[in-house]
């Protein structure tokens, strides 16, 4: 590696400093007040515009699998899905989802 | 407002994180392999899992100074996959907002994914429980799966070696992320904005890491709230 002990510090601190202030932006310079309702009605949907998005390169495209669609994982993934929002719950889901991929990796 | 009830609310948010120690592990445990070999020796290994505390901008760090990406690079970079928590950051205001200040110092500390999701996930849930409760069920959802990240980081980086070659183990995180995303499908709005997220993440995924993903999020919180805005909630 062409980096010395202090360059790589320096990348922690700056990381370690920036990542903070990204986190603590609304929720510590905000505080207690209120934001206006436009604001309030994407926020709401913050959840579900970010982690699905996440988590669908990595479905569709597994490092894993060499970047290659995989059916056991895709349907692993489905199933999971399927099961939480049919029983409210995230266990469930993780269960479903989890068995399937063992079974389907079983099986082929 | 009883200690009893703040102790319950934590160990409740305790118990939803267990299962993403299996999440948090192995992939703390290669965030540590992967640094040492990149260069980085123990002490700044693990220093950066607890400083940073961020495991996809951690990963996008060494990667790029393993490539020997000028510094500055590196950092522009692994900020930039961090710039979705300022979405998590605003999305937990509503919630949080109240609390003093020293904990909302220690909240955005501990702010990542599984926090994050578990956490928004409760509150939505519950959103009459008191501001205290909260911070203490977010805390808990993190409680465990925080110093597995560090100590997880400190064993890859002193033992090294390579992970099981396990489907569960690598899917983990999709699985558990996933399970958390399907009880959240409560409405229509809450429906398309998930599904455009991702297709809007797959389409946008040959840009810089983090940047497809913050456009995809903002698109796709648009979509929600503009079907919201026309059909009420």
């Amino acid at each position: 590696m062409s980096h010395s002990a202090t360059e790589i510090w320096a990348i922690i601190a700056v990381l370690g400093v920036g990542t903070f202030l990204i986190r603590f932006s609304f929720l510590g310079l905000v505080g207690a007040r209120r934001m206006p309702d436009w604001l309030l009605r994407h926020l709401r949907y913050t959840p579900v515009a970010v982690l699905p998005g996440l988590v669908a390169p990595l479905v569709a495209w597994p490092d894993a699998a060499g970047g290659d669609t995989d059916p056991a994982r895709l349907a692993a993934a489905l199933a999971t899905l399927a099961v939480a929002f049919w029983r409210k719950n995230v266990l469930w889901g993780a269960l479903a989802g989890a068995t399937t991929l063992e079974a389907l990796n079983w099986v082929f | 407002m009883s200690l009893a009830t703040g102790k319950s609310a934590f160990l409740e948010g305790l118990i939803s994180g267990v299962p993403f120690l299996f999440v948090a592990g192995p992939f703390a445990f290669l965030f540590g392999v992967v640094a040492v070999e990149t260069g980085l020796d123990i002490p700044q290994s693990v220093g950066m899992s607890l400083v940073v505390i961020a495991g996809a901008a951690q990963f996008t760090a060494v990667q790029l100074l393993s490539e020997a990406a000028p510094i500055w690079v590196a950092m522009a970079a692994a900020l930039a996959v961090n710039l979705r928590m300022a979405m998590y950051s605003a999305s937990l205001q509503p919630h949080l907002g109240s609390a003093p200040f020293w904990q909302r110092v220690i909240v955005s500390y501990l702010n990542f994914d599984i926090s994050y999701a578990l956490g928004i996930a409760h509150f939505d849930e519950r959103p009459e429980r008191p501001v205290n409760q909260k911070v203490a069920y977010f805390l808990g959802t993190i409680a465990l799966t925080a110093p597995f990240w560090v100590i997880g980081t400190l064993i890859g980086a002193a033992v090294g070696g390579a992970l099981p070659d396990n489907a569960l183990i690598d899917f983990a995180m999709p699985i558990l992320f996933l399970a958390i995303v399907g009880p959240m499908l409560k409405t229509l709005a809450h429906l398309a904005t998930a599904v455009s997220s991702a297709f809007a993440a797959m389409l946008l995924f040959w840009l810089p890491t983090g940047i497809g993903l913050l456009i995809a999020a903002a698109i796709a919180m648009a979509v929600g709230a503009e079907i919201e805005r026309r059909r009420g909630r």
